[in-house]
């Protein structure tokens, strides 16, 4: 199957025919047209009667507000041979989202106004899809001394993190919840205390036992999540728990929220799909953190998706240069892409399986994220953004890293044979669309 | 098993296994007999030993098991090759299997590191060490070893002692020992034990007197220094006391224990200087078997007929 994507075609006005619409912040499913005219929805109803300058034809299509993931790594500034925002950007939309947020985890970070606002421009001159910007906690995410978050959230900044980091530092962290209080502004927190994952490259368990490669145990996942919603509670401030992985965190954020702290969080499709059996030494491909887990962490983290405990579903998305990670397990970097991969493999393992809704995945996709972080977006609203996404969900493909839009090619993804994934991605005034010939 | 990589023992059968052992016998005698040793089996191979990590008996055994089997063998330090200039480990093999060669044995920090070499070139891949993961040769030769002493392995009573977490050639021993009806048991600290281990065949336990009761086989494990700083147990001073091998410890387990360790040893920490060279212990003996043992596994893989 042809699997590449025509990124232009800009339009003045278009009527989505003939698909089902699933906007679950609207409480709307249901056979309608989508109506968008200079870049808005114009009108979500049956029978839309519009001679619209392209109609798109979504019979027995999804058409649903466009994806959001508010955790992707793009690498820029500075690391330009893992991602960059053009090649993050196709690899966004061709993964069927319209909205995603970048960590500042680059070289340098993302710590001060200036490079906010750089990369905000730079966001805008890439255009494709709206890339939202994630500010520092910390300067440099060194842990030590508060960044300039005020100044960010002027500039731009969508939220807070010292991602890839956790902040072992107590009192510093009390200090961002304390200092971010009344912004609305989120911390998302990489939670893995410091100490008991050093030099560890898989989850601790029978795997690791045996293969002999040095664990990442879920209690640092656990006491880490712990100390943020006790943190959050103490200071009344808002902490979102970043690729939750672990059974026992899910249930302290299930907790949490019973208590009424101010606490959400978010999974990514490998921790919900995928465990450490898979973890081939010889493959750096699952080297990613927090780990791959259990089956029994796996099935905590799709508990806590079905009864509200997780908000979100993201991707992660954390490409680097293909000879990074070619290389020995231990050496080689964490992470892997995921935006071309997540709606095939969702609707794949969850969906078709059975195991989630349409209406549930799709929320955590747009409505849920859009309301944690306060975004315009994850609506088909009349008078919203026209972000819209259409998927296919019995197209059945390959997935085949010669493919990906993204720099990175290693993802344990790579070779499954998916059921379902995005045909066309709109971001107001362009339409961008799947080469099914 | 001729062009096969060698890169874990849990991929070899109770008859590989005794093929392996088999051969060792043969290569052993010749060994023994003195004289001259060099043979013909693998005459016009060449064989490269790429140590990334310092070895004294098992590189120097490797070198000496190809030589005496008629290959040309090279050794190749990290140290002193392009390994410094960054060269990644991908291209450092296809380095040098472009030269041509038949086998590379590979001592390697990163666990995997030789199964990662054996999708990367097409020479037999030996694995002399990969991190915490495997050391096949160790433990081929340790069950040599115990055979050619007890006479038999089947039903024989084993307690690996000491660094489980960190140790490749427990990894092994695990798979070798309990493959050929030997019943295992690990011990240590339990800072120095891998939560979870599970596995069919061996007990885990956290008091050396109680794994010792009985045992026909010590393996005593070496105990890096960097364990104490780690902060894995208080002081040597410590470990020797409540964990070390020594004779009083001895009484415990069966007359006529074996007591093998894979060297290099400290003394008076993991092993007293007595059990080292008491008639009770085979450490001299494995170093011996080490070179028949590689001789079988170069000639069995290598395709010799000897």
């Amino acid at each position: 199957m042809n699997q590449t994507w025509q990124f232009q075609n800009k339009f003045q006005s278009l009527l989505i025919r003939g698909g089902r619409v699933l906007d679950p912040a609207n409480d709307f499913d249901g056979a309608a047209d989508v109506l968008i005219v200079d870049g808005k929805i114009v009108k979500v109803a049956p029978d839309i009667n519009y001679s619209a300058q392209i109609e798109y034809d979504a019979t027995g299509k999804l058409v649903t507000p466009g994806l959001i993931d508010m955790h992707v790594h793009f690498r820029e500034p500075g690391q330009e041979a893992k991602e960059d925002f053009l090649s993050g950007a196709k690899a966004a939309a061709a993964g069927g989202f319209t909205t995603v947020a970048t960590m500042p985890n680059t070289s340098p970070v993302v710590d001060n106004a200036a490079l906010v606002r750089a990369m905000v421009k730079r966001a805008e001159d890439v255009g494709l899809v709206n890339i939202k910007i994630i500010g520092a906690v910390t300067k440099a995410q060194q842990g030590q001394e508060l960044a300039e978050m005020r100044d960010m959230i002027a500039a731009g900044a969508v939220a807070f993190s010292d991602d890839g980091h956790f902040d072992a530092n107590a009192k510093i962290f009390l200090n961002a919840l304390d200092y971010l209080h009344g912004t609305g502004k989120v911390i998302i927190c990489h939670e893995e205390e410091t100490e008991l994952v050093a030099g560890g490259v898989m989850n601790e368990g029978k795997r690791s036992a045996l293969l002999g490669l040095k664990g990442r145990p879920t209690v640092a996942e656990d006491i880490a999540v712990a100390r943020d919603v006790l943190l959050a509670e103490y200071t009344g401030g808002r902490v979102h728990i970043a690729h939750i992985s672990s059974a026992r965190a899910v249930d302290i954020v299930r907790e949490g929220k019973r208590r009424g702290v101010k606490v959400t969080a978010e999974v990514t499709p490998q921790h919900l799909t995928m465990t450490d059996d898979l973890v081939n030494p010889a493959d750096a491909s699952t080297k990613i953190n927090p780990p791959l887990r259990t089956q029994a962490d796996c099935d905590a983290c799709l508990t806590g998706l079905l009864d509200g405990t997780i908000d979100a579903i993201v991707t992660d998305h954390s490409p680097h240069a293909p000879e990074e990670k070619d290389r020995e397990y231990i050496y080689a970097p964490s992470g892997f892409p995921g935006l071309e991969t997540s709606v095939g493999v969702l609707l794949t393992e969850l969906y078709h399986t059975g195991k989630v809704d349409l209406r549930t995945l799709i929320s955590k996709m747009t409505a849920e994220p859009a309301q944690v972080f306060g975004l315009d977006a994850g609506t088909l609203s009349v008078g919203a953004a026209a972000d819209v996404t259409i998927i296919d969900t019995e197209l059945a493909w390959t997935v085949d890293a010669k493919n990906f839009y993204t720099r990175g090619s290693h993802s344990p993804f790579v070779g499954r044979e998916l059921k379902g994934r995005a045909v066309a991605t709109i971001v107001r005034d362009n339409l961008m669309t799947l080469n099914q010939m | 098993m001729l062009g096969k990589s060698v890169t874990a023992i849990k991929n070899f059968s109770a008859a590989e296994i005794r093929s392996v052992l088999d051969a060792a016998y043969k290569f052993k005698q010749i060994i023994k007999r003195g004289g001259e040793k060099k043979l013909s089996n693998l005459r016009g191979k060449a064989i490269v030993n790429l140590f990334y990590e310092p070895s004294t008996r098992t590189r120097t055994s490797f070198e000496l098991a190809g030589k005496y089997l008629g290959a040309d063998v090279v050794s190749i330090n990290s140290g002193t090759s392009s390994i410094v200039k960054g060269e990644s480990l991908r291209d450092t093999l296809r380095t040098i299997e472009a030269m041509g060669v038949d086998a590379i044995v590979m001592r390697h920090k990163a666990e995997g590191a030789a199964d990662f070499a054996t999708q990367v070139v097409k020479p037999v891949i030996i694995n002399a060490g990969d991190g915490a993961h495997a050391h096949p040769s160790q433990a081929l030769l340790d069950l040599f070893t115990i055979e050619q002493r007890k006479g038999r392995l089947a039903g024989l009573k084993v307690a690996i002692v000491g660094d489980i977490l960190h140790s490749r050639v427990a990894r092994s021993d695990v798979y070798a020992m309990t493959r050929m009806g030997m019943e295992v048991r690990l011990a240590g600290f339990k800072t120095l034990l891998p939560r979870f281990f599970d596995f069919d065949g061996v007990t885990v336990y956290e008091s050396l007197d109680d794994a010792i009761k009985g045992v026909d086989v010590i393996n005593v494990l070496r105990i890096q220094l960097e364990r104490q700083q780690a902060g894995l147990f208080p002081s040597t001073r410590e470990y020797a006391r409540v964990f070390g091998i020594n004779d009083e410890r001895l009484k415990l387990a069966a007359d006529n224990v074996l007591i093998l360790h894979p060297g290099p040893q400290n003394k008076g920490l993991e092993i007293s200087s007595e059990v080292t060279y008491c008639e009770r212990s085979a450490i001299q003996d494995q170093v011996q078997n080490g070179v028949a043992i590689r001789m079988a596994l170069l000639d069995l893989t290598l395709g010799g007929d000897a």
